[in-house]
């Protein structure tokens, strides 16, 4: 088991410029179930990817991988003639919003929206259209989610993840690459890593995903690794507190942030003395979450949570 | 993106949101030249003089070269010597004012250079009100706030008497809505016609904010006149980056002079720089392990230099501008290297590092820690490149290396 993606899950990919192309590649040579593409421009084309498996991916393929991807004026088109229940979004910042609700509007069951920098009026806007259907959206600006072996979303690196029983929850794109890391080289594998975004409006906070890996039976723990900027990971706490019973480890960053500055993430700023390190590690700790010191204690405050 | 104050006014009063007259001065003959179509328009001799610049607390802070001197001034010298004497005392003030540095609670100890002045008519205040509309996080969309306690810092009134706070949320489908303004009106215990004109301000207000993509507009004070009108007293406004593309007229009023030249480079580089007073000048990938990266220096006992985010796909070129901002900053005592390269390959991030360091040369410690896709290519790279580089096995590793050479 795993949460949000698994071998099952069918993808298709909006937003097939040079970046989508490039990650599509990879989530092809992982083995990820990639059906389908939607760029009006191309719409009627094929686009053949072809390569090297990547060996850390999905078992049991070749070595080689040859796929002629259909491609899609709109979602709902692509829906019809794959079957697809997933899409990710790489279509560029002015555009992501619309892309993001139109693979709503066509029955997407999860929306992995990657791309960075969309305005937050349009996600305050695409969020609000979203309400009441049965969707979820993770991102924007987030570098995915993976369940590894079995299906791979987005811009992270296969190769560090490994199957095991630890959840990962994370609102920065290189720190969940650490934390996986440091966890695949302590033994313990993930079930599944969820990158929730660091923009200041995402369609999935740290409270969704701490559910879904309390109810899924493969989890033993999970680590959330949070930031500066907004109270989601106080709330988290909170929900740790009261509604988790599976162990819980965390970081966050920014803790020598100045206040007032954005801190690359749209959403990483301290703002009317809101949203400081301080205050999000105080929280958690008080909610029985080890807090790792440093980023390269992280797998370490895991095992700890484990053997508590 | 921020805005002056006097911009700002200017955007409302292009959609008819109540702001005193005013006028914009870079000389001191322009300030002059302001009073009398101020005073003639208004029929009110007393005029304002507020210094522009990207921070708050002007009235109360000080001008380094002139103690006694406020960032805003109420001149009152035309109530009993007429236009001219008015002028006179304008340019006394504006001669002061303009080339010198305001240090107030948000600038910090080095203040900021005041190279523009914005000339208002006084106001007769009856009550002063607090209004903003931002982004509330935790229910994802805007929202209005207003206090009576105007002219105050609403941090402290939320932490000292939150039932001051009044709040409506503005629903992205149908905006701010009648009934909610009119609520806000009568909890601000506003009746009446300036109760009317609240309405039309705060309503005006917020369509207006969800057209500019305004990260926070804050009106403090708003303020009632004695004669019932509602009107802007300070306007703040801070706009969306992501959204300026669809806001020309918005960028257009960029003023560069207030941003740091540093930073400003990085940004047209693609690069996210923000300085900071410490030692050791960090490069990394990423917001957050660039954020952390800082914090475990400071764990070890270092101060950072900076924060910098090189992103998810930077090139060589882009990595040599990095360190190019990086050793630029003369207190930085050494370089801390911190790439986790899952998109960004750590061989790109080599050879940008060995160009970097063969054009601009190399007088501190440089510490490198790399991790992730073809990182064997990338230690290759910087050990037959014979440059005096120290490798680091893991963070902690880099972390204490540099916080040690760098004492």
């Amino acid at each position: 088991m795993s949460i949000l993606v698994n071998s099952d899950t069918k993808v298709i990919v909006q937003g097939l410029g040079r970046t989508g192309q490039f990650h599509t590649d990879k989530a092809i040579a992982y083995g990820t179930r990639m059906v389908g593409a939607v760029h009006p421009s191309k719409a009627g084309t094929v686009h053949v990817f072809e390569g090297q498996t990547d060996a850390s991916g999905v078992p049991g393929r070749d070595e080689t991988y040859r796929v002629e991807l259909p491609i899609f004026r709109t979602v709902r088109e692509a829906v019809a003639e794959t079957g697809a229940n997933a899409s990710v979004v790489y279509v560029p910042p002015p555009f992501a919003a619309d892309a993001i609700m139109e693979a709503a509007d066509a029955g997407i069951e999860l929306i992995v929206a990657i791309t960075e920098g969309i305005p937050v009026a349009d996600m305050v806007r695409a969020k609000r259209y979203l309400e009441g259907r049965s969707v979820r959206l993770v991102g924007p600006n987030c570098p995915g989610v993976i369940t590894p072996r079995e299906c791979k979303i987005g811009i992270m690196p296969g190769y560090i993840h490994t199957p095991g029983r630890i959840g990962v929850v994370s609102r920065s794109g290189t720190l969940t690459y650490e934390a996986v890391y440091q966890l695949t080289k302590l033994g313990l594998g993930q079930t599944t890593a969820v990158g929730i975004g660091g923009d200041p409006v995402n369609g999935t906070d740290f409270v969704d995903v701490l559910a879904m890996f309390e109810e899924d039976p493969d989890t033993d723990g999970v680590i959330m690794i949070g930031e500066i900027g907004g109270t989601a990971e106080e709330d988290a706490a909170e929900f740790v507190k009261s509604e988790m019973t599976k162990p819980v480890a965390g970081f966050i960053a920014g803790m020598t942030a100045p206040p007032g500055k954005r801190m690359g993430h749209a959403g990483a700023i301290i703002s009317g003395g809101k949203g400081t390190a301080a205050a999000k590690v105080a929280a958690m700790e008080a909610a029985g979450i080890v807090v790792a010191p440093t980023p390269t204690d992280m797998g370490q405050a895991m095992l700890e949570a484990l053997g508590r | 993106m921020k805005i002056h104050e006097h911009q700002a006014k200017q955007l409302m009063a292009e959609r008819g949101i109540a702001v005193p007259v005013g006028r914009v001065a870079t000389t001191v003959d322009e300030a002059v030249a302001a009073v009398r179509p101020i005073v003639e328009e208004t029929d009110n001799p007393v005029v304002v003089v507020k210094a522009q610049i990207h921070a708050g607390g002007r009235g109360k802070g000080r001008f380094r070269e002139h103690p006694d001197l406020g960032g805003v001034t109420v001149v009152t010298a035309g109530v009993d010597g007429g236009i001219s004497a008015a002028e006179e005392a304008v340019r006394e003030l504006a001669t002061k004012m303009l080339g010198s540095t305001l240090v107030t609670v948000q600038t910090g100890p080095e203040g900021k250079q005041v190279n523009r002045l914005y000339i208002e008519q006084g106001i007769d205040i009856a009550r002063e009100l607090y209004l903003s509309i931002l982004l509330d996080r935790a229910v994802s969309h805007e929202i209005v706030m207003a206090s009576t306690e105007g002219g105050m810092e609403i941090e402290k009134v939320a932490e000292e008497t939150p039932e001051k706070i009044l709040r409506a949320d503005i629903d992205p489908c149908v905006g701010l809505l009648g009934f909610q303004a009119a609520a806000l009106g009568w909890g601000l215990e506003l009746e009446g016609e300036a109760h009317a004109n609240f309405v039309r301000f705060v309503r005006a207000l917020a369509e207006a904010s969800a057209e500019w993509d305004t990260d926070l507009i804050e009106i403090n004070p708003l303020v009632v006149t004695t004669g019932g009108e509602v009107m802007a007293l300070d306007g703040k406004m801070a706009f969306d980056d992501n959204a300026l593309f669809r806001h020309p007229e918005v960028v257009a009023m960029r003023d560069v002079s207030e941003e740091d030249p540093d930073e400003l480079e990085a940004k047209e580089a693609g690069l996210s720089y923000i300085k900071l007073d410490g030692t050791i000048g960090c490069m990394v990938n990423g917001a957050g392990l660039a954020m952390s990266t800082m914090d475990i220096i400071k764990y070890f006992g270092g101060e950072p230099a900076n924060f910098l985010d090189v992103g998810g796909g930077a090139n060589a070129e882009q990595v040599a501008t990095a360190f190019q901002i990086i050793t630029r900053d003369p207190n930085v005592k050494g370089i801390f290297v911190n790439i986790f390269g899952g998109i960004m390959r750590c061989d790109t991030i080599a050879t940008g590092i060995v160009d970097a360091v063969r054009r601009v040369g190399l007088e501190v410690p440089l510490v490198v820690r790399l991790e992730g896709t073809n990182v064997e290519l990338g230690k290759r790279i910087i050990d037959e490149s014979g440059l005096d580089v120290i490798s680091a096995t893991d963070m902690k590793d880099g972390a204490q290396k540099i916080v040690e050479l760098a004492r």
